[in-house]
């Protein structure tokens, strides 16, 4: 009980300052982050706006290459999460075996995999 | 600390580790060379041949495959199946295991060694046999250590639930599908352990090739969804878990697809939705956790709450939305009578016919797994005690796995693995407790003196076997191995090992005669196990064999043969000779219309065979030596599936007596005993009896004295142990009288003569 009647004011006083929740994360995310992270980030955006891109291409237009749509960049896009993940400095426990340039090796090979998959589709 | 039995304390760590891996080597290679030699009786005993019903045909495809190349293997039409339909071949199968022993052959031509295709198919089991047996041994090293995986492997290598589908000659899917069972769920717990996208990519890839071999791979499609759903309930959502998850989803899936029979299921069927679901709330909780880790955890909540209801609501409504508009397919049959085991009884006779889909009887639990069905649940306890990650995985495997092996006998086989993994990590804890050389300090004993004895496998003495894992390991392998040598230095050595780095414990075992009491009786167990191993590899009967030689050689190649459908394989494999319908059923009608010919009367059946061509009908009758799987047996299945068509002309109760029996004595009702399979597997068996009472061992009935008479079949052959009975069917009378009274006549006429010439040996 007493929990939850002290959550709201701490919540205001947060907001207050920094004026928006999504802002805050904005501003967080910003300045924590390293370039190398930022890099990444910027891919998985990019992964994104394309899928997106298609799935409203399948939507209106025609979903006849079905198989292009669904190999398009999930599979990309999860890789590349999992090398986020690995080579975040923030998840160094977790990741005891896992060196960032192993890490980057392991990616590589599983876009490799993929994309093998992925050309086979086309055919 | 007082210890129950020296050590040698004049060996340096390094010698204990190389002893122990070599060890470890030797063991795992006698290991894979018994579970290889144990699965070769038949081979010794016979000869190098291909057993049973379906691989007949899978190694048909297979000589297509490696006498022709893989294109005009997958564009294969095979007219001899399905008479007069013939079947598509290429679409329709999983071409894992064809193209397993296709690369083998190319590989040994290649090296110029000529091996027939056909050892290759036999021996392909048992090869893949002995490498289950490592896989099992690796997935159970990460699950305990060393000792446990190596008992794992034996017990996996000779276990009767595994042997009996992997013998020498039965070339089936599952005998690759176990091994890749296995492989793959050791690297997906590898990828869960490490977090690397490499380990997630071979379990993916692994995967692929399970999804090739066998349509039990969505067993792994719904086991690995659920342990990674048990995880992130359980609050141990990890970025490693992310990556295993999405690395082997997202290439998994998509390598999935690349099998024509697969298609676009992973994303169409129920089946795979779990997968898939799973998959998607694993993006989500990454993507909170980021979230997490950039602002205050209060913020956090008010983001989170909005998101996640929002999101949750958009999936739900995607995916009704998606099953209404009939994008994902719903659920299949197999797929309910693996919850309700009524209901393919009652609306696909077809799946409930086959005698592997049938719940299994209790026996059958210990005739395949002995004593490790016991062990079995103190092994899953053990998993308990320590609940890592992957102790969660064979915790679910095994609730899974017991439920589905109890459901359908066929699933037996995906239980197996994890009894072995779970029994072998009972028995190596029972093994490191009683064989661990350290006493407990008597001062702290006297207090504990009421547990001291029971004590099974304390915290201070897991954490020993823990420091001492290769150590211990190294006694039990050599026990294993049954090298007495070996045993005692390896055993002193790696104990001398663990002793180093040992603390006081308050539990443990007093003296040497408790401890050598629990280990002879334990040794006993794996000498007996042994022992129900081998006996039950062993018998063999050979009479399908000698039956289909004898259609081989003695009749046209172009006849026709009728038959059940379970034979089908067999007689187009063994025999060579067109069928009517076999094991791939995928047409229920044709499947229907020889139910109604078995079940119907002669007069019935007659025009009916006559319009298919069948020249012989070959029935497998038991009744003689107690064979259970034949054709009486499955005779209510032909009933059922006929009636499913003509309901008007076959009904099934008219099959039973008043009183709802299943009898085939004197008892027996009119559409029973003037059914064509009563009378083809019945005709002439009391005179085999020699006016005694005739008595049919598998229904344990008394057979009718004068038994039935046929007209328009004529017994063509009958095997050594009356298994097989082929019968000829007539041709039209060439004076055109129908062939009841031209047989009336013919018994009227020549009452004396002796019967025509049948080749059947007189059976004691």
């Amino acid at each position: 009980m007493p929990a939850t009647k002290t959550a709201p004011p701490a919540k205001q006083t947060v907001s207050h300052a920094q004026s928006h929740p999504l802002l805050s994360l904005w501003n967080a995310y910003y300045e924590s982050t390293s370039t190398r992270l930022k890099t990444i980030d910027a891919f998985l955006v990019f992964l994104v706006l394309s899928g997106v891109i298609q799935f409203l291409y399948c939507i209106l237009v025609s979903n006849f290459p079905f198989n292009a749509f669904l190999a398009g960049c999930v599979g990309q896009f999860v890789l590349a999460a999992s090398l986020r993940a690995q080579v975040n400095p923030a998840n160094r426990s977790e990741f005891k075996e896992v060196s960032p340039e192993r890490a980057f090796a392991d990616f590589a090979l599983g876009s490799i995999v993929l994309h093998f998959f992925v050309y086979n589709f086309l055919g | 600390m007082p210890l129950a039995y020296s050590l040698p304390s004049n060996l340096s760590p390094a010698t204990v580790t190389n002893t122990s891996s070599l060890l470890r080597i030797i063991a795992l290679s006698l290991i894979s060379g018994a579970a290889i030699a144990s699965r070769l009786f038949a081979v010794i005993n016979f000869e190098s041949i291909i057993h049973e019903f379906d691989p007949w045909f899978n190694y048909r495809a297979t000589r297509v495959l490696a006498e022709k190349g893989f294109y005009e293997f997958w564009n294969w039409f095979d007219p001899t199946a399905w008479y007069p339909l013939g079947r598509v071949v290429g679409g329709t199968i999983y071409p894992g295991l064809m193209a397993t022993s296709g690369v083998i052959y190319n590989v040994l031509h290649a090296l110029h060694l000529p091996v027939d295709i056909r050892n290759i198919c036999v021996l392909l089991a048992p090869g893949f046999s002995a490498l289950t047996a490592w896989s099992t041994y690796m997935f159970t090293k990460e699950m305990k250590d060393e000792s446990a995986g190596l008992l794992a492997a034996a017990f996996i290598g000779i276990a009767p639930g595994y042997i009996s589908r992997s013998v020498a000659g039965s070339y089936d899917n599952e005998a690759i599908a176990i091994f890749l069972l296995m492989f793959t769920f050791y690297c997906w717990i590898k990828a869960l352990k490490t977090g690397s996208a490499f380990f997630g990519t071979l379990t993916a890839l692994f995967y692929f090739y399970m999804v090739a071999a066998w349509g039990g791979y969505a067993f792994i499609t719904n086991m690995i969804p659920l342990h990674a759903l048990a995880l992130v309930l359980m609050g141990r959502f990890s970025s490693r878990l992310y990556v295993a998850y999405s690395s082997w989803y997202a290439i998994g899936t998509l390598a999935s697809m690349q099998v024509p029979f697969v298609g676009f299921q992973p994303v169409r069927t129920s089946e795979h939705m779990a997968a898939l679901g799973v998959f998607g709330l694993l993006q989500i909780v990454a993507f909170a956790e980021l979230v997490r880790a950039h602002v205050s955890s209060k913020q956090f909540q008010s983001i989170l709450y909005g998101s996640v209801i929002a999101i949750a609501v958009l999936g739900a409504l995607a995916f009704g939305g998606l099953t209404y508009k009939g994008w994902i397919a719903p659920w299949t049959g197999r797929f309910y009578s693996l919850w309700d085991t009524g209901y393919a009884k009652k609306y696909i006779p077809i799946i409930a016919s086959v005698s592997e889909h049938q719940p299994t009887a209790w026996p059958s639990f210990f005739m395949d797994l002995q004593f490790l069905i016991f062990l079995f649940p103190a092994g899953v306890v053990l998993c308990f005690r320590e609940l890592r990650d992957e102790h969660v995985f064979v915790i679910i495997y095994a609730v899974v796995a017991s439920y589905f092996a109890g459901v359908m006998v066929r699933l037996m086989l995906t239980l197996t693995p994890v009894v072995c993994v779970a029994a072998a990590v009972a028995f190596s804890s029972l093994l490191d407790t009683y064989l661990d050389p350290a006493e407990p300090a008597v001062s702290e004993a006297a207090a504990l003196s009421a547990e001291a004895d029971i004590a099974a496998d304390s915290p201070a003495s897991t954490s020993a076997a823990g420091t001492g894992a290769a150590a211990s390991g190294t006694s039990k392998k050599a026990k294993k191995a049954a090298s007495a040598d070996s045993s005692s230095s390896g055993f002193g050595s790696g104990l001398a090992a663990a002793f180093s780095n040992k603390s006081d414990k308050s539990r443990g075992i007093f003296g040497l005669d408790t401890r050598s009491l629990v280990i002879a009786n334990a040794l006993g167990m794996l000498l007996f196990f042994v022992l129900h191993c081998t006996y039950v590899t062993q018998h063999i009967i050979d009479d399908f064999r000698e039956a289909y030689y004898w259609l081989r050689q003695n009749t046209p190649k172009d006849a026709v043969v009728m038959s059940w459908w379970d034979y089908g394989y067999q007689i187009a494999g063994m025999a060579d000779r067109p069928t009517l319908v076999d094991n791939n059923t995928w047409n229920n009608t044709h499947i229907a219309t020889v139910g109604k010919a078995m079940s119907s009367s002669e007069e019935v059946a007659y025009p009916i065979l006559r319009k298919h061509d069948v020249d012989y009908v070959l029935v497998i009758f038991g009744g003689l030596i107690g064979y259970s799987g034949d054709d009486i047996n499955k005779f209510l299945w032909m009933v059922r599936i006929a009636q499913g068509v003509w309901p008007d002309e076959i009904q099934e109760p008219n099959y039973f007596t008043q009183k709802g029996e299943y009898r085939i004595d004197d008892a027996a009702p009119p559409a029973m005993k003037n059914s064509l399979m009563y009378k083809m597997s019945y005709y002439r068996f009391a005179d085999l009896f020699g006016g005694n009472q005739a008595i049919d061992r598998v229904r344990g009935q008394q057979v009718p004295k004068t038994g039935p008479t046929l007209d328009h079949l004529e017994e063509a052959f009958t095997s050594e142990n009356w298994i097989v009975r082929i019968y000829q069917v007539k041709k039209e009378d060439p004076l055109g009288r129908d062939l009841k009274s031209a047989n009336a006549f013919e018994q009227g006429k020549k009452r004396k003569k002796s019967k025509p010439l049948v080749r059947r040996k007189a059976v004691v």
